[in-house]
């Protein structure tokens, strides 16, 4: 059997060969896109957490962003455009075991899907959504999208952008997330941390990682090249955790917030249906054949993975301090 | 291809015994007994019982309910439910029927067995949402774009919308591809016996899982016969799923040589089971000068006009098209050959209608008899249409 795509066998050594399909590269990104780098993070993240690859799915949507389910080395969903949440609401209510991220685009996520959103953030449904923020549309040739920063040029906007953008955080915040983080590709090392950090919570978890578009965004704004975008960050990027979430809006290659804004422990859509069954139906409820008691060891195994982890990123952090410090 | 193997249905989801129900509830039960698990939904008359119902009973199946932000939202769960490793039905009507189709296209792309009812209402738009029709059978054949096969089945009664809702989710399950149930307000909504027999004579098509090495796992083939056994999210296979055009192993393959592999499977594994897959109900064609081909509700209303057609010396036979999609051509061309005139009615303005003309080919008369929908016929405009057939 031949493949389409079929090449490629000395990649198999790269060091990423265990978390990407090899066998797909090249991929399709642009050189100077912020994508890879997400990707790249999220990869760091799995890694470091000691994650069962097995039990982790990614779903995505439609778009440049859309892409990274078809790379990644795990149970991974390329879905319709804006649809990957829904999808993910099914994924995970119906294999409850399963850690569910979806990886997608500003116009996917925001535009065409932005009602799923607001709709997961508000039932905190388990799950980590990483949005790689780039202003633009870029499968289809740089239009404009619901965080296109005004004044900007997209090719549907080609005096310059009118509309009011969205602020992703206050949004997230605002429809109920338990989690909202924000950095550019530049942070790679933070949203590594933010990923890892969101993987080992429960609930909703949203991180936007704000990416150059060097071929259509940064073009058509005069922008330059994917080395000016993360000049641009080094130098406008400013770190500012608990930020309240109304005051990080983005205007045009003005100052961008970033950190972590929103972290709260609330109980999860399923822990809430557990919860209210158990109460009211007793024994008799079990959520695909599991008992309450078999559901609360499983919680307090799942609590005390967590913490353990939770313990090591301390442990890891307070090394990089020292080793930053000396 | 083989026929799956069955199994007796998990008694959890069979509510055993003699039931005074409507369709609606009618469907859930069908479900539950077929063991669906995984039910995502959002309101819609005529059909919301469906879901109030499931939601009611799924947690002593050991089943889960989610009311989700629309349609879009709720087959997209479904889809993803599937892959989950869970049987997975929405009900819905007309415009949310509408707003599924992108998402009934990635189910048939990706090969994903899920069931979806239509309790139809009159359209088009919000039309007369309480009130009967029949519009949606070309919508249920076509409505998603691009080529693909999808199976329709059509109830009669509360008794056939649980029995049908089984028989969904084998064929779902077989062939993995979406399965419709077109049922209609007026079934959705009449009460009557449902008798619901004992698990162990439930016969059931569990999943098809894959057993053989992890690294052999291709989540596709494409023979144009039969399908690749599935597994779920979580089991270690690894494995990638797109709406793109793919490969054995789900990977993009964006190539005409590819899209012809695709495409083909995706319209023979149907076309070449339809004669499996196709249930028909005749009564008295043989010998029959005319022949009223109808589905649904129409078809109760078809008794009365075939009584009184027979009563005013008229031969007339009757085909219920229980199976919608595939359409029943071979039997329709068969009977062309050796009738008068075939009558279709139908709560539409000619739907079905025209899948018997084609079939017929010319060699009878087809006469359909129309109805705008928000009723059900008169049975003396069938009637009346018998005796011109039988002119």
């Amino acid at each position: 059997m031949t493949y389409a795509n079929s090449d490629t066998e000395f990649r198999q050594d790269s060091p990423m060969a265990e978390f990407l399909r090899m066998e797909r590269m090249p991929h399709i990104w642009c050189p100077g896109c912020g994508i890879g780098t997400v990707v790249n993070a999220f990869a760091e993240a799995v890694k470091k957490s000691g994650i069962d690859m097995d039990k982790l799915a990614v779903v995505s949507g439609i778009g440049c962003t859309g892409r990274v389910a078809g790379y990644v080395k795990l149970d991974s969903f390329h879905t319709t455009h804006g649809r990957a949440i829904p999808f993910a609401t099914g994924l995970k209510l119906a294999n409850p075991e399963l850690k569910v991220v979806v990886v997608s685009g500003d116009g996917d996520l925001f535009g065409i899907g932005g009602n799923h959103f607001i709709h997961a953030a508000r039932r905190n449904m388990d799950m980590v959504v990483i949005c790689v923020n780039n202003f633009t549309y870029g499968m289809t040739g740089g239009q404009l999208t619901p965080t296109t920063p005004a004044t900007a040029q997209a090719s549907t906007t080609p005096y310059g952008n009118y509309e009011y953008p969205f602020s992703l955080p206050s949004l997230a915040d605002a429809a109920g997330a338990s989690y909202v983080a924000r950095w550019t590709s530049l942070h790679a090392r933070n949203v590594t941390q933010s990923i890892r950090e969101a993987m080992n919570r429960k609930g909703f978890s949203f991180i936007e990682v704000i990416a150059p578009c060097t071929t259509l965004y940064a073009r058509r704004n005069r922008l330059g090249d994917g080395l000016n975008a993360l000049e641009y960050y080094q130098g406008d990027a400013e770190i500012a955790h608990g930020a309240d979430t109304r005051t990080v809006d983005i205007d045009f290659q003005g100052k961008i917030k970033v950190g972590k804004f929103v972290d709260r422990e609330k109980p999860t859509y399923l822990e809430a249906v557990n919860e209210r069954y158990a109460n009211v139906l007793g024994d008799e409820y079990q959520l695909y054949g599991k008992t309450q008691p078999e559901r609360e060891e499983e919680a307090r195994r799942e609590a005390a993975a967590r913490e353990l982890e939770a313990e090591r990123m301390r442990a890891e952090d307070e090394a990089m301090d020292e080793q930053e410090g000396a | 291809m083989s026929m799956p193997k069955t199994v007796a249905a998990d008694p959890k989801g069979v509510l055993a015994g003699y039931h005074f129900l409507d369709g609606d509830h009618a469907l859930a039960e069908g479900a539950l007994a077929a063991g669906c698990r995984f039910f995502a939904g959002y309101p819609i008359t005529p059909s919301t019982e469906t879901a109030e119902r499931f939601a009611e009973r799924c947690p002593n199946a050991g089943g889960l309910f989610i009311q989700m932000e629309d349609e879009i939202a709720s087959i997209a769960a479904l889809i993803g439910g599937a892959w989950g490793g869970q049987k997975v039905m929405t009900v819905t009507s007309g415009p949310g029927f509408s707003l599924m189709m992108e998402n009934i296209g990635l189910a048939a792309m990706t090969e994903t067995p899920l069931v979806i009812a239509n309790v139809q209402r009159a359209g088009p738009s919000t039309g007369l949402p309480t009130l009967v029709a029949q519009q949606d059978m070309m919508q249920a054949r076509w409505g998603s774009h691009g080529d693909y096969r999808a199976i329709a089945l059509c109830p009669d009664s509360p008794q056939e919308c649980f029995d049908l809702a089984i028989e969904a989710f084998n064929l779902s399950e077989t062939y993995r591809v979406p399965t419709f149930i077109m049922t209609d307000e007026t079934v959705g909504h009449m009460h009557e016996k449902v008798v619901i027999p004992p698990a162990d004579k439930i016969k059931v098509v569990p999943r098809n899982w894959y057993q053989g090495p992890k690294s052999d796992y291709r989540p596709y083939k494409f023979t144009g016969k039969d399908v690749a056994p599935m597994v779920k999210a979580g089991d270690g296979y690894r494995f990638h799923v797109t709406g793109l055009t793919h490969d054995e192993r789900g990977y993009p393959a964006l190539t005409v040589e590819q899209n012809k592999k695709v495409v083909t499977h995706l319209i023979e594994k149907i076309d070449s089971n339809a004669d499996k897959i196709i249930r028909l109900e005749e009564k008295d064609v043989d010998g029959a000068e005319v022949v009223v081909v109808s589905y649904g509700i129409t078809s109760r209303i078809v008794s009365k006009a075939v009584q009184d057609a027979k009563a005013a010396g008229i031969k007339t036979g009757s085909l219920r098209l229980i199976t919608i999609w595939p359409f029943a051509e071979k039997r329709i061309r068969e009977l062309a050959g050796k009738v008068k005139a075939i009558v279709v009615p139908e709560i539409n303005y000619g739907q079905m209608v025209l899948e018997v003309e084609r079939a017929a080919a010319g060699k009878c008369k087809v006469i359909s008899v129309n109805h705008c929908g928000g009723a059900v016929h008169d049975p003396d405009t069938i009637l009346a249409a018998i005796k011109e057939g039988a002119k």
